[in-house]
This record gives structure tokens, C-alpha cells and sequence, in this order.
């Protein structure tokens, strides 16, 4: 079970979270699987913390889908934590992927819900065809 | 499921560090931790409890140089040992490349050790992966022990124990010491690498369980 990228599809996930940002005015977006493998990441973090972050949201996301189904759930399919000046939202993207979008107080939440979302429906588009070959 | 970037030619593995608590997972990679040089490390991760046993996981970031022109990146994880803590366990082996199975050589835990390699037997079928298609290595730690106080296995009731049917290659080791340990990663490493690139250079269509 792999996931092989090339060149045109890394450019049309980055161009795809690149619009995220500029958009909603959150300031990193990382695309990940569930697995907490890192796929793809845009914005000012940086790549040691990118990384660490990719893991710890998966278990994370995992974690809480645990808590859905013991609640007769499938799954939550969006999680968002609210800090004194970072914010940082969940979504998933598919069965596999996870976009997580980090934003600061000068962002607003519905700004940055209505951009994920028109993104989870590209990125499933782009996955799927991904995956699909 | 690894990931394979052919623009950055890089690869990403997973290889999880599975066995009965308290045998010496986490210290596995603290050891490495402290040994490797930082600009081929990232930052290690551990959310354990207020003892010292491993909640959820830990986790250290790798890079291991190129194989035939791609960058390997491997990604360590250690689940928690305590037999309640499945649920846990199964959510850490999710995309897994590799296992490092770490058995306790103490006497008293021997049971132990089968009973944490048949529930990583189960773990891994309800992922849809055989045992005996994933690279694994068997890892006899607390060897340090030997010649003390406390009974210990001898080598030979281990590999009979946990390797007498899988055949996987097995080394003795001191995590605490450090004996071991990097002989370990570098046999997994290398079972991993030759894994996803056999994979890949097949040209067999590779597909992801989505």
C-alpha cells in the first residue's frame, strides 16, 4: 500500500493548499494520511516541527475517531483547538488524508471552514486519480 | 503505506517498535536519540504517562541517506506494551513498513513476549497485512542482565519461543547500554529500503487501501 507522487501532482496539491492560505489568511496548511506520513505542507512552519505535528495529528484524529464510535459515530469529521493566540483546525479528506490548517487570532474560524472546505473537494479529486492509476 | 515522492526522489517509511511493556521500546529510541547526529534527526516525540510507560507513542524521525538515488526517510514509532492498551496499539500500526518486535529477556516474561508477538499477529491481520510479508526483526533485550541476580532467558528459548516458525533475523541487545540497538535499526532499515523499493521498482501496480 504505497503512495507514489510525482512532480505534477505534488504541484496541484501545494497550488491547491497555497489558495488556503491566501485566501483565509491561515498561515500553515499541511496535507497528511492517516498514517501521519507528511504529503505536502505550505506556510511558515518549519519542516522539523511539520513533521512532528503530522504524527501527533494522526494519533490525534485517531484517537478521537476512537471516541466517535464509542459514541455510535463513524467518525468526526472535522476537529478544531482553540488556543490563546494559535488555533489549529482538522479536517479529513477522504478515508486516508487529513488537512490541518494552523491559524492565528487575526484569522477567522468561518473564513478558514469555508476555504478547507472548497479545498477537501479538490483535494479529494486530485487523491482520487492519485490513487486511482 | 509508504510514501514515494519521485519528484524529491524520497521515500517515507513507518517502522513501529512493538513488544510487551516495559521492555525497553522507548528506551530503543532514546538511545538512538542521544547517539545520532541532530542534522540527521528530528525531534522526538513521547506521550507517556506519569511513570514510565508509554501512553501513546513515541516518535523520532529519521533520515538515512539514498538508496539508488532516493532519499530514505524513516519515521520510528513505539506503541504502548500493557496488554489493555490495544486499541492504541492498532491505531499506531496503521500504514506500518516495518517492525522491530523487542522481547524481554527476563525469566518471568516470557509469556508475556508470546502473548504481545500473537496480538501483534492479530494486530497486523486486521490490517490486512501476514506477519510473514512485512520486514521484521526480533530484538532479545536486557542481555545486560545476564550473570546478575534476576533469571534470564537463555537465547536459545527465545529464538525457539518467537523466531522457531517466522526465521526473522534476531539480535541480542542492551537498550540501556546501547548494545544492539543500532545493529537492530540498521537490519530493519535495510529489510524496509529493499521492501518499498523492490515495490517499486517492479513496476507492479501499486495501489493504496483507500
Amino acid at each position: 500500500m504505497d503512495l507514489l507522487l510525482v512532480q505534477e501532482d505534488l504541484d496541484q496539491i501545494r497550488a491547491c493548499l497555497r489558495r488556503i492560505l491566501e485566501r483565509s489568511g491561515a498561515h500553515s496548511v499541511l496535507l497528511i494520511d492517516r498514517s501521519g506520513q507528511l504529503i505536502s505542507f505550505w506556510g511558515d512552519k518549519a519542516e522539523e516541527d511539520s513533521v512532528a505535528l503530522a504524527a501527533l495529528t494522526a494519533a490525534n484524529f485517531g484517537a478521537t475517531a476512537a471516541i466517535a464510535r464509542l459514541l455510535g459515530e463513524n467518525d468526526f469529521s472535522l476537529l478544531f483547538h482553540k488556543g490563546k493566540e494559535e488555533n489549529i483546525h482538522f479536517s479529513s479528506v477522504g478515508e486516508e488524508f487529513l488537512l490541518v490548517t494552523l491559524f492565528d487570532n487575526k484569522a477567522s474560524l468561518g473564513l478558514v471552514r469555508l476555504h478547507v472546505e472548497k479545498a477537501i473537494q479538490e483535494l479529494t479529486r486530485i487523491l482520487k486519480t492519485i490513487l486511482g492509476r | 503505506m509508504s510514501f514515494i515522492n519521485f519528484a524529491g526522489r524520497e521515500i517515507q517509511c513507518k517502522i513501529v517498535y512493538y513488544g510487551p511493556g516495559r521492555c525497553g521500546k522507548t528506551t530503543n529510541l532514546k538511545y538512538i536519540y542521544s547517539k545520532i547526529r541532530s542534522q540527521v534527526r528530528g525531534k522526538m516525540i513521547s506521550i507517556d504517562t506519569k511513570g514510565d510507560k508509554t501512553l501513546f507513542f513515541d516518535f523520532l524521525p529519521l533520515d538515512l541517506g539514498k538508496v539508488g538515488g532516493f532519499s530514505i526517510r524513516i519515521q520510528l514509532y513505539t506503541v504502548p506494551g500493557q496488554v489493555h492498551y490495544n486499541a492504541t496499539r492498532k491505531l499506531v500500526l496503521k500504514g506500518v513498513d516495518g517492525v522491530v518486535f523487542v522481547a524481554d529477556s527476563l525469566k518471568v516474561r516470557r509469556e508475556k513476549n508470546i502473548e504481545s508477538l500473537q496480538n501483534l499477529i492479530d494486530n497486523l491481520r486486521d490490517e490486512g497485512i501476514d506477519i510473514r510479508d512485512i520486514p521484521l526483526v526480533m530484538q532479545y533485550n536486557k542481555r545486560d542482565l545476564q550473570g546478575g541476580s534476576v533469571p534470564i532467558l537463555p537465547l536459545e528459548v527465545m529464538e525457539k519461543d518467537l523466531n522457531s516458525s517466522l526465521k526473522v533475523p534476531s539480535f541480542p541487545a542492551s537498550a540501556v547500554d546501547g548494545f544492539g540497538v543500532f545493529e537492530t535499526l540498521r537490519e530493519i532499515s535495510k529489510l524496509v529500503a529493499k521492501d518499498v523499493s523492490k515495490r517499486v521498482l517492479s513496476g507492479r501496480k501499486i495501489t493504496s487501501n483507500a
